[in-house]
């Protein structure tokens, strides 16, 4: 069952091979979010990224949740750091 | 078509156990998995060829062909092909032919393996450690325009995979920025939603203009008479050329502020940014022998 940007927890969960618990486990640590309708755990379709490259870096490299956590800030601030490289960057051109 | 040495890459000997090459891939996925390199293509490449490597090294089947093989593995090849055209003919049924294998791309990396793979053994990756995304892949692509092209908003007509995508693109965009289209990147699995496609700008530096956000910055090249005495100069914008007024007794390196002469705000519309100039006063030259005359006098009613 999927309703529109709501993806059902359970179809998700088989199409990955994914016990639930492991969804439950990265939401109690504040790292996605879900959405109960009716008692049915809904993923919001905006979640699937994040939600997907956390289970890449769980199956893939054996990355428990909270190392999961640590990582997910890390990137945040890669990634702000890399904008901000970016500005610097075409600053700096007014100096060349 | 290079040999690759998929030892190599993985950084273990011909002699390595299935235990070396698991820790061996493992720890070197950590270091380039795409998930923990964003934006660095060069790890994505990496992490493609230990995934190759990974792929052959840690199947026996595989790993004894190439072993065989190695780096004659054109004869290989050529034998392989010999022989199975053989069979053919003795058995008059088609040799078990290699089995391709739907690969729909492994993390967020590239999804294809070598030519040389190809070539060894056929098809593409069939690892059954990857699955499918249930959300569609993402892709990038990369456009490039000149400054004028930024600053103004226009639509441009992109090939994505074989589908055509119309997309505007608004003015003031800048420089290694990305715009994200929703839904235009792979498709999903299982009625999955689609991937996403980004797009990088890259805006050409323009020999007349520095730019800094919105802000335009150029130097004008202003004769002694109008900067000591006033008067007005014709200067080149983004847009045309406008009439600058010059006060008298202008100073090298003054800077003037055209206001509203820079680009567009992104997404602001109606609103610009700036133009400023730097004044670059030019002295002049192969006097004549009155002139000079004229310039010693103003030396002398100086002092």
């Amino acid at each position: 069952m999927r309703t529109k940007h709501l993806i059902a927890a359970t179809d998700f969960c088989v199409y990955h091979q994914l016990e639930q618990t492991f969804i439950n486990d990265l939401r109690e640590a504040g790292l996605v979010e879900i959405t109960v309708v009716n008692e049915t755990t809904y993923i919001p379709e905006t979640e699937l990224q994040k939600l997907e490259r956390m289970i890449r870096l769980h199956n893939e490299l054996d990355i428990n949740v909270a190392g999961i956590g640590a990582i997910t800030y890390l990137l945040e601030r890669i990634e702000d750091i890399q904008e901000e490289i970016r500005l610097l960057k075409n600053s700096l051109k007014l100096y060349e | 078509m290079a040999f690759i040495d998929y030892y190599q890459v993985l950084g273990v000997t011909k002699a390595a156990t299935d235990k070396d090459i698991k820790n061996a891939y493992r720890k070197l996925a950590r270091k380039y998995h795409p998930d923990l390199n964003p934006n660095n293509s060069d790890a994505h490449k990496k992490f493609q060829q230990l995934n190759e490597a990974n792929e052959v090294l840690s199947d026996p089947e595989k790993r004894k062909k190439y072993d065989q093989y190695g780096e004659h593995w054109q004869h290989g090849e050529q034998y392989e092909q010999a022989r199975q055209h053989q069979h053919r003919q003795q058995h008059d049924f088609g040799g078990g032919g290699r089995q391709a294998f739907d690969f729909e791309g492994f993390g967020s990396g590239g999804n294809d393996f070598s030519d040389f793979f190809q070539s060894m053994f056929g098809g593409g990756g069939g690892s059954q450690r990857r699955q499918a995304k249930y959300r569609g892949q993402d892709y990038n692509a990369e456009l490039h325009l000149d400054l004028k092209e930024a600053s103004e908003t226009h639509k441009q007509t992109l090939t994505v995979n074989g589908k055509n995508i119309r997309i505007t693109i608004p003015a003031g965009v800048e420089n290694g920025q990305t715009i994200k289209i929703t839904g235009h990147g792979g498709p999903g699995a299982n009625g999955g939603p689609g991937g996403d496609l980004y797009i990088k700008f890259f805006v050409a530096d323009d020999p007349r203009f520095k730019r800094k956000g919105s802000d335009l910055y150029s130097t004008v090249k202003l004769d002694l008479y109008t900067a000591i005495l006033g008067g007005e100069i014709t200067v080149e914008t983004l847009t045309g050329k406008v009439k600058v007024k010059v006060k008298p007794e202008t100073q090298n390196g003054t800077k003037v502020k055209l206001k509203g002469k820079g680009l567009p705000l992104y997404k602001k519309e109606g609103e610009f940014g700036d133009l400023y100039i730097t004044y670059d006063l030019q002295l002049p030259v192969n006097l004549t022998n009155k002139q000079k005359q004229l310039f010693e006098e103003l030396a002398k009613s100086s002092t």
